[in-house]
This record gives C-alpha cells, structure tokens and sequence, in this order.
C-alpha cells in the first residue's frame, strides 16, 4: 500500500492533548516531514502540557520549554549555536500558540524575521488562549466567544493578519497549512527545511474544547475552513509571490463552517452575512486572485 | 543548611526527560469507542492519517486502533470514507 | 589545534572593554546583546571582535534584552558558551528569563553595569538593578577594579559550567564602565590552560533527544530546587578553587569576601564594588587617627559568603556597612544579608547599616570616615539605617 505521508512517527501516543485535538495532528506531521534531525523549542502553549510531564515525553526530537514570548528568540540561540558547533545540517524549529505569536511572541518573532534567523517558526494556530482556558487572543476571528469574550459581546474585531504581517518582513518563505491537508502541509515543512533563513508556518488546528464542536468534527471544521475560503492555503517567496496550493474553486458557504462550532452559535444571520462578506472580500481583493490571474488556478 | 546538604540526594538535576509517554494509557479516558470493520475496510489509510494520538496501526496495509491509548475523539470514524468505522459508547 | 597568537596587551582600557576582553580570552561562542546605557562598549568593542574574525563567535543583535537573554539560554542549552551584557532597566526585563536560565541549569555568564533604576531617568552607579535579581539562581560577583572586572570572566565560566549554574559579574556605571585604568591581558594560551572548553552535563542533542523543562508535578519540583541550592552551596568551594587557580595561574588573588587591615580591626567597613577603592583610603585615614579600622568587601554576593563572613568578622566590635542600593522597607541589601549571616553567633559584631551614593550620588572618602566614626562612637547600633549624603537632616529613618 501507498501512504500519502510518511509512515515514521516521532510524536508518541499517550500525550496529553484533549480528544480530537488539532495541535497535536499538527506536530505529527510536522515531524513526519522534518525528521529526527530536528531541535525544537516551544514556548508556553497547550503543547507544554502535552508533551507529557517530567520525566516523560511524547516527542522524540530534542525539545526545549520556554517562556511564552521567547519561541524566536531561543529558537536564535539554538541556531546560532550549532552553527558554532559544526551542527547547521540540524533543522531548528519553534512551535508555538497563536498566542505566543500573534500576541506575547510578536516582538521576537518580528526581530528574527528582520534578521532572517535561520529556523522554521510554525504557530498551530487554535484561535485563543486554549491552555489557559479559553480567552480571546488576536488570533480570535471576529464573532467568536470565548470566556473573555462572552456572546453578550462578543470578539468585533477581525483576526490579526499574521500573514501579511510576516509578508511584510520579506522573509523568503511563508506557508499557511491546514491539519485536514496533511500531505499540503507536510510537503510546506518539507521544502521549507530545504531553504535557509527564516520561514514561517502558519497551520490551522481546530480546537474542540475552545471551539464548542464535536471532538470528531476536527478535520471536517478544518477542512472546510480552506473550502469556504476562509483560510486559504498558500505559499508566498520573499514576501511577494503568492500562490495559492489548494484552490476550492465551488466554495461553501461560510454558514456550514460556523454551524460546525458552539463558538458561533449566539451570531445572527446578518452577522454570518457580514462574515461571508468579509471572506469573498479577502478572496477578491487580495494577492491571492491576483496571483491566480497570474499563474492560473493552483494544484487543485 | 549544613546537614541537608551534604547528604547525597537521590534526585535530578534537571528537569530533562527519560522515558516516553508510554506510561500513559489515555485509553482510560475513552467515553465513545471507535471499532473498525475489517470486511468492509478498503484500508486506504486515512484513519491511520488522521488519528491525533498516533493510536491506530497499520499492519500489513490493515489498520488496527491500540485501545491502550485511543481517546475515543472519533476522528477515525467521521473520517472513514467508506464509513466502516463505528463509534458508540463504550461497554463498560 | 594551533593556538593563536597572544594580543599585544592593551594597557589602558575602560572597564566596558574589561569585560569584551573577558569574554574574548574565555571564546565564548554565541553573544547576544541589545545596546543600553552604560553597558554600550561592551557589545561595540565584541561585535567588533566578531566582525573582524578576531573572536570566532555568532553574534545575534536582539531586539530587547529579554530576547538577549533568551537567545544566550537557547545557545547555552544547545552547547555553546555564550555571554552578555546589560544595565538597569534592561536587567530588569530580562527577570523572568534569570530565573529560567538558572532554573534549566544554564552556565550563561553576563555583564550587569550597575546603574539606578527610572523613574526618574539616571543612568549611573547605583546596586538596586543586580540586587533586586538575588533570587534568580544566578551567581554574582561584584568587581572592585577593571583588572577584576576581565578576570572574573573566565573564573565565571569556570565555576558556571562546574555547577551548571549562570553567573552574573558586576561593576560600577562609569566609576568602573567608562573610567580607563591599566589592565593585564593575559595570552589565551593562559587563559585556555585556566579555562578548558565548555563541556556541557546536557544539551539538546538529535543523537540523545530529551526534552527539557516541561511540566513538572510539585514533589519532583521541590527536588529540583534543592539540587540548585545544592549548587549554590557547592559553587562556594568552587570558587576557593577557582581562586586558587586563578592565583596559580595568573598571580592575582581573588577571595569570595577580601579583607583589608581586617585582622586587628575593631570596626570594620563592609562594602562592595568599586567603593572599596574609597574604603580603602578610609581606612588609612583612620587608622592614622588612632581608631582600629579595617575593610571587608564581599566580592561574591550569590552564593553568600556566611562562613567567609563569619570567619572575617568575628573579631570586630562593630560593623559599618554601606549599601548603595536600596529595599524600600528594609534597608540597605547587604546590610540585611550581613544581619541575616550573623545573627545567633556569639560575640557577633554590632551592624550599622548606612544607605549613601544612590543614582551615582557622590560618596566621598570623607563620607565614608564619617560614617565609621559615628558607627564606632554610637552608644548602640540597633536596627538604624542611616541615609547619608542628604542635603537636610534628618540623616536616617529606623
């Protein structure tokens, strides 16, 4: 039989992570395509308690907890010494929260960037403070509840665009990947540990818990965030040739998505209505229909 | 501080691992079962491909879910595209 | 390997340049530093030194000291010997990342200028920055002299990398950073005799993946700090040895705590830093006028020096400490800790503890005699802190 990712695990069962959990699909494949010749920092994020208690571990890499706002800049350390030791062949990797990036993380990984460090920062992306129980970080979509967001008033403002931010940076590699396309995202890790300098992973990993959804409905709630277009997958070179890798040419509407997550529930119709808006929007006026008139539709 | 210190402590140094998550047997935690029906599998793998806790085998191209250590999240079964995985509450 | 050839030894330098030499002859391998006030030379003259080949290390030019900070922990933790420098506030941010440096048992070995603390803006000598730090787990030695200030660098790596421990070496905003005094700079044959290369007791190793750090339950927790207590107790002996062979090597002495004319003294000047220089005069002065005093100047403050101390000042009658630092609430800081060291030894010295020279508020060597006249007339010392160089009475609060 073919597998369509490889067949070696380096993320062990028996980790902590919640049922159905995105984050840990995430580092499962990302291992798959990086390898054991992998260090790996993670700042505080749900993955400093699935990664198992001392002296346990889940992750067969090297693998250094840090503080919550320092993925980059430890990430530069550990780079910068095996280059000092003969050890460049090593792929560096931090794994961070959107929090850690979007939020407490921004200055460092801005820096890095600027600085083209040579490693790979990927965020799971889970669209909130998860470990800590659910609060709203910038990585929040507008509408969402969370528990520092409660339907009463729930998140008005749109996700930060971490994206473009890291665009802007002209950083030369830059990839959004989703858990429910393993084989997009394996083969994004695999040729960004092909290139040097700072590259920048972005995955989408529904979060059951902190979504309000079925611990099942994982893959379909992330799947179906690239088909309504909501979160496109792509790929961008220095910051300005975009392309898009998986191109949902009949998109859902955004209505099946949000139906899918408790997260949502509380949003009227013309609320939903304004959410579509603001995808066929993004979808539109973006590089990213700029870059298909350019080069015709993508893989799929 | 003088006694306590000069006794030769048994203990780490350093937080730093020495075994693996094995140990672990989040099967405990597994309210709704998922159970494959091998007649019916095309064993094209995504259960396998899909499976957060890397608790599903697969052994000669057949998969086989290590109830040690599935969750019972029922990624497997909604995921199944001949729709031969099961998911109901566990026996208990 | 062929050894490379000595440095035509500078014979004048700033204390800044102290500590860029410093770290050059102990080839440390990773820096990473963010520019403040007054530590700027020292990262100038490294980046220079890396630049230029001359220093065979990656230099990483952060976005902030805490990014300097984690950036030394990520390169320490990988296997390289890496170093810093900061001030003030910039110490101050990097907290939280001085305790994980020493809570991951991290050997990163820094440079703190030490300068106040804004608000109000004031860039110099001042304690408070380094002392506030004294329960990170780092070690600390506070140097009296530029000559100390490079040398301390590799006994720093040396007792760091033996106990797996960070140490933090200390001088004065522009009394020692920007003043030029004449310097040794030993060969690094020398320096590579006194210093072996680092061999670290764990890293992060593909061919051994570990993982480090992650969450650990409350009773394996407990355990894990006392190893680091354990650490700093044994450090202590560490730095006897590290001394010792510094002396063997070198031909200077250093000591955990130095005494001087302490023998005979019946008050004792109790001080760190490049006040010593002051203290010293002081003591002649007064030894001229017939009072018996003499100088201890704790040098190694983390791990803190108790039987050294003890030893040192069992024979004086009273003690005149001198803090330019301040715990609001509380006093001076080695006042405190001094207090702490002897309380319950028989026959224990009396403490005066005196707060002066804040913000780099002047302490004159006329100051200093005052204040040991006044300790060795008070009728008793009891828990006054007197603040002295205040424009007005009152001179101090209880």
């Amino acid at each position: 039989m073919r597998l369509s990712i490889p067949p070696e695990e380096l993320m062990r069962p028996g980790h902590l992570a919640c049922q159905g959990c995105g984050a840990t699909l995430a580092m499962r494949y990302a291992l798959k395509a990086l390898g054991p010749d992998t260090i790996m920092d993670i700042p505080a994020c749900c993955w400093s308690v699935i990664s198992g208690p001392f002296p346990h571990t889940a992750l067969n890499v090297p693998v250094y907890h840090t503080a919550f706002e320092t993925g980059a800049s430890v990430a530069a350390g550990i780079r910068a010494a095996t280059r000092v030791l003969g050890e460049e062949h090593t792929t560096v990797l931090a794994w961070a929260g959107d929090g850690g990036t979007f939020d407490i993380g921004l200055q460092a990984l801005s820096a890095a960037a600027e600085r083209n460090d040579d490693f790979i920062y990927a965020v799971y992306d889970n669209e909130a403070y998860m470990n800590t129980g659910i609060q709203r970080s910038s990585a929040t979509p507008y509408g969402a509840w969370t528990t520092t967001t409660p339907a009463e008033n729930f998140k008005q403002r749109p996700k930060k665009d971490m994206v473009r931010i890291m665009a802007a940076h002209r950083i030369p590699y830059i990839a959004t990947a989703s858990v429910a396309y393993p084989e997009d995202l394996i083969r994004k890790f695999v040729r960004a540990k092909a290139l040097k300098g700072m590259r920048f992973i972005h995955i989408l990993a529904p979060c059951p818990v902190g979504w309000r959804a079925q611990p099942q409905h994982t893959i379909k709630i992330a799947r179906l965030a690239v088909r309504t277009r909501l979160f496109p997958l792509l790929e961008i070179e220095d910051g300005v040739r975009w392309r898009l890798t998986v191109n949902p040419a009949n998109p859902r509407p955004v209505s099946e998505y949000l139906a899918l997550q408790g997260r949502f529930k509380h949003l009227t119709a013309a609320q939903v209505e304004s959410i579509q808006e603001s995808v066929d929007r993004n979808w539109n006026d973006s590089e990213i229909s700029a870059s298909m008139r350019a080069r015709g539709p993508g893989e799929r | 501080m003088g006694d306590a210190l000069t006794t030769p402590p048994a203990f780490p140094e350093i937080s730093m691992s020495s075994s693996d998550t094995a140990y672990n047997k989040t099967g405990q935690w597994r309210v709704m079962r998922p159970a494959i029906d091998a007649a019916n599998c095309s064993r094209c793998g995504v259960c396998w491909k899909f499976c957060p806790d890397a608790a599903i085998a697969l052994v000669d191209g057949a998969p086989r879910i290590d109830y040690e250590y599935c969750k019972g999240c029922g990624i497997c079964a909604e995921e199944c595209p001949r729709k031969c995985i099961s998911f109901e509450l566990e026996d208990k | 390997m062929t050894a490379p050839k000595p440095d035509p030894a500078p014979e004048v330098m700033m204390g800044n340049h102290a500590l860029s030499y410093g770290a050059l002859r102990s080839r440390v391998q990773v820096v990473a530093a963010f520019p403040i006030t007054p530590q700027t030379q020292v990262v100038e003259l490294l980046s220079e030194m890396c630049a230029t080949g001359r220093l065979a290390a990656e230099f990483i030019k952060v976005e902030s000291e805490h990014s300097a900070m984690a950036a030394c922990i990520g390169a320490t933790a990988t296997g390289a010997r890496s170093f810093t420098a900061t001030s003030s506030q910039g110490l101050a941010l990097m907290h939280e990342l001085l305790h994980w440096a020493a809570g991951s048992r991290l050997p990163v070995v820094m440079g703190n200028i030490n300068r106040a603390m804004g608000p109000p803006w004031n860039i110099w000598d001042d304690q408070t920055d380094s002392l506030a730090q004294r329960d990170t787990g780092w070690m600390q030695i506070y140097c009296a002299d530029n000559q100390e200030v490079l040398d301390s660098v590799p006994i720093a790596y040396r007792v760091a990398e033996s106990v797996m421990l960070p140490c933090m070496i200390v001088l004065d905003a522009f009394i020692l950073s920007h003043t030029a005094e004449i310097v040794d700079v030993r060969s690094q044959e020398t320096v590579d005799a006194y210093l072996p290369a680092y061999a670290p007791r764990w890293r992060l190793d593909v061919k051994d993946p570990r993982t480090f750090g992650g969450l650990t339950e409350p009773d394996p927790y407990f355990e894990l700090r006392f190893m680091i207590e354990r650490a700093m107790q044994e450090a202590l002996e560490r730095f006897d040895d590290a001394h010792a062979g510094f002396h063997a090597a070198f031909g200077r002495l250093y000591d955990t705590i130095e005494g001087y004319r302490h023998e005979d003294a019946e008050l004792l000047i109790v001080t760190a830093g490049a006040l010593a220089g002051n203290a010293r005069v002081a003591v002649d002065r007064l030894r001229e006028e017939g009072l018996p005093a003499g100088l201890l100047r704790i040098r190694v403050f983390r791990p803190f020096p108790v039987a050294r101390l003890r030893a040192l000042a069992a024979r004086a009658r009273r003690l005149c400490v001198l803090d330019r630092n301040i715990s609001f609430g509380a006093g001076g800081i080695f006042a405190q800790e001094i207090r702490s060291a002897l309380y319950g030894v028989p026959g224990a010295p009396e403490i005066r503890g005196h707060v002066a020279g804040l913000g780099g508020s002047e302490v004159t060597t006329d100051m200093l005699c005052d204040m040991a006249r006044e300790t060795a007339r008070a009728p008793s010392c009891g828990d006054l802190v007197v603040w002295k160089g205040l424009r007005d009475a009152p001179q101090h609060s209880a």
